[in-house]
């Protein structure tokens, strides 16, 4: 028995029985019956619920470049503090993460925060500008490993450059994940275009900008018989038409981010930027349709898009405003209120969405595992039954721009274990 | 009331006030001496981040009248490009103690962050804000169609209105809407389908695409600005096709009702979306509007700093 031996007493897995888990260095090696095990440093976890560390697909760390809004360490902080052990860096950095200098930079700085596995995106296109493709097979042979593409932020609007890309990624089953809107469609736009838009004058982007690339994209997918992930999915219809084209057989995944399962577009009418996203929060009646196809497995998992901005970039006019909000410290609450509370999934179901199934569509096997022997300990151990209320300024991210400040919240990430480690113990970050 | 940023939020009861003190002041006028010293030693800022020449003069003519000190702040463009946010704007004004704050500005919302995003704590008036609401141009509308149209109820019950152009990008639209509804006036909008914003039913409001066909019953008809940026955005063929569409032109003057009056906010396009001969006839009460925007911006500012009604 090595010093690195704990057992997690009377912990429920999954929101089911109870047992001791015993973690030696980074992994599980044993499940034992509840009460039975006294190895190593013993933590009781009685009322906690296990699950695997939670991975998102879909971050803004800002380092390079952003360093006043976020950090790769900042941000590592508030994964771990959200039950998150894995984390993918959105490649819309300064510089861009389009080669694999800034990759494996960005990789780095995730090591040496050493709190979370940090994943880099790599761009589609040089500087994402949407007109070469940038080195994809050089970024995937780097030491960072990229296997997933975007040029989140923008949409690849080429249907060319869009298949090439596809095509290409074949050769070390890379993905291409889209941000799906059409900009013909959403020059200046602001919010989603409807009775809200019309009344406050704010311009209107409508679903079909979304929707209209979503279609186009899973017909190339299904001609080039390529992996197609649809990032932060926001409408009804969409949804319906991902759903359409799994149905015969097109390999497209599909994310939701937590925001866009509990937030609606009504939020606007104080002119409050904090609501400013992209895409832009919808309707009562796309909120429902979201979280019935997350319960279904239409979308596959939730992504955070957690994007960090700093104070001047919120605090002023709405059409001045930066798009985006926290999101990796809330996640894991805001699905437990719309989605567990609600009674629409199990927490098997939820593990599925937040760590197995982005963690295989990353490709990537040392994350996302079930809770079982053999496996790596990266877990996370939740008090379902804790509420908090949402402060920004205790928040971890550098930037405060939460669109919960204020609400209470079910659910509370008490621990936070990553290769065997605490990253997160009685809920403080353990860096 | 500590602002008026909206029509949408303002009460028939206050609505009616600010017409009736408007009526009120309207008598000083005709004195030799046009001025009250109500608001002697109060500040009241004109902050305008847009060209807008008679909207300004009138809120400045009001707050003189009342005796108020008007300092104007006229900003090129938009904050942005000035180099100063809003909320920096908002922090000097505060310093120098501004009471009151007139604010024009090209984003929607704008106005209703300033009085609610904790930068100062001053009266805001909404002098247009984007494409959302212009809420004093609202009033001296509705002031205006009272006085004309003179109706023994004191408010504008069973009067149609119908508002002609740019539904989509019109605050002037927008703030008439609700409140023509809240005065008990029946609006019809007309515009082409690109100038009408989607999910409208959900507007108090008939909708016609055919101007002919909603004239007929009108008592009012509003005629909105088009702006020459929605032409290079193809919301329309042409300026030409617009104006036969769309115009007020002398040959639709045989459909309207004989008693009908026209309105325009301002500036004018002649030849676009209102003929010369029709805005210089008999039915036009555009010169009225000018005159009575005076009066009810003398009225809101009154009321927003603490005048009574009844001390007049």
């Amino acid at each position: 028995m090595t010093n690195n031996t704990k057992t997690l007493k009377s912990v429920s897995l999954y929101g089911e029985e109870e047992v001791d888990l015993v973690i030696e260095n980074d992994l599980i090696t044993q499940i034992l019956p509840s009460g039975t095990s006294d190895k190593g440093e013993v933590i009781n976890a009685s009322g906690l619920i296990a699950l695997p560390g939670l991975v998102d697909l879909h971050c803004h760390l800002r380092e390079p470049g952003s360093e006043d809004a976020e950090t790769v360490l900042t941000a590592s902080r508030a994964a771990a503090l959200g039950g998150f052990t894995c984390v993918f860096a959105m490649p819309n950095t300064k510089p861009v993460a389009d080669n694999a200098g800034v990759v494996e930079q960005v990789k780095h700085l995730g090591d040496e925060a050493g709190l979370v596995q940090v994943q880099p995106i790599g761009a589609v296109s040089i500087n994402q500008s949407g007109n070469e493709l940038a080195e994809l097979g050089a970024m995937a042979q780097s030491a960072a490993q990229v296997r997933i593409f975007s040029d989140d932020g923008n949409c690849v609007s080429d249907p060319l450059l869009m298949r090439r890309a596809l095509e290409y990624v074949k050769a070390f089953n890379g993905v291409i994940a889209q941000h799906a809107q059409d900009p013909g469609l959403t020059k200046n736009s602001q919010m989603n275009e409807g009775s809200v838009s019309a009344t406050l004058g704010l311009r209107g982007w409508p679903a079909i900008a979304e929707e209209s690339i979503i279609a186009r994209d899973c017909l190339i997918a299904e001609f080039v018989d390529s992996r197609y992930h649809v990032l932060h999915v926001t409408t009804a219809r969409g949804a319906q038409i991902i759903k359409e084209a799994k149905e015969r057989g097109v390999k497209v995944t599909a994310e939701v981010t937590p925001h866009h399962l509990l937030l609606t577009e009504d939020l606007i009418e104080g002119y409050s930027p904090v609501y400013k996203v992209n895409p832009p929060l919808r309707t009562k009646r796309d909120v429902l349709a979201l979280q019935e196809a997350l319960a279904s497995g239409v979308i596959d998992c939730v992504a955070t898009d957690h994007a960090p901005h700093s104070e001047e970039n919120k605090d002023c006019e709405w059409d001045q405003a930066a798009f985006g909000m926290l999101g990796l410290e809330t996640a894991l609450s805001v699905l437990i209120q719309t989605m567990i509370k609600t009674k629409k999934i199990s927490w098997r179901i939820l593990a599925e969405r937040m760590s197995l199934s982005p963690a295989k569509i990353a490709g990537l096997n040392d994350q996302g595992q079930p809770i079982a022997v053999g496996s790596y300990a990266n877990l996370v151990l939740v008090d379902p039954n804790a509420e908090w209320t949402v402060k920004p300024e205790n928040l971890a991210s550098k930037s405060q721009n939460t669109p919960y400040q204020g609400l209470t919240l079910p659910g509370r990430v008490v621990h936070t274990i990553y290769r065997g480690k605490f990253t997160v113990k009685n809920s403080q970050v353990q860096a | 009331m500590k602002h008026l940023l909206s029509t949408a939020s303002l009460s028939k009861a206050d609505a009616l006030k600010i017409m009736d003190v408007a009526e009120n002041l309207s008598s000083i006028s005709d004195r030799p001496i046009k001025k009250l010293p109500t608001l002697r030693g109060r500040t009241i800022v004109n902050l305008f981040y847009e060209d807008s020449t008679r909207t300004k003069i009138s809120f400045e003519a009001a707050a003189k009248r009342l005796s108020a000190d008007v300092l104007n702040f006229a900003a090129k463009g938009s904050s942005v490009s000035k180099g100063e946010s809003l909320k920096d704007t908002a922090l000097t004004l505060k310093a120098m103690g501004a009471d009151a704050i007139v604010v024009r500005h090209p984003s929607s919302g704008a106005a209703n962050q300033l009085a609610h995003h904790n930068w100062i704590d001053a009266n805001v008036v909404n002098a247009g804000d984007g494409t959302h609401e212009h809420p004093t141009q609202a009033l001296l509308d509705a002031f205006t169609i009272r006085r004309v149209l003179k109706n023994s109820s004191g408010d504008l019950t069973g009067l149609n209105v119908v508002i002609v152009g740019d539904v989509l990008h019109s605050r002037v639209a927008r703030s008439n809407l609700w409140l023509l509804n809240t005065l008990g006036a029946k609006v019809t909008l007309v515009a082409p389908p690109t100038l009408m914003p989607r999910n409208i039913e959900s507007w108090p409001a008939e909708t016609s695409f055919d101007l002919d066909e909603s004239l007929v019953n009108a008592d009012v008809v509003m005629m909105l600005r088009v702006q020459q940026e929605r032409m290079q955005d193809a919301y329309f063929p042409t300026v030409r096709e617009y104006a036969n569409r769309y115009g007020l032109t002398q040959k639709r003057l045989h459909v309207m009702n004989a008693k009908s009056i026209v309105m325009h906010p301002g500036p004018m396009n002649r030849g676009v979306e209102i003929s010369s001969q029709i805005a210089d006839s008999d039915k036009s009460v555009i010169v009225n509007q000018v005159q009575n925007g005076v009066f009810v911006r003398m009225a809101v500012l009154y009321l927003l700093l603490g005048g009574q009604s009844d001390d007049l």
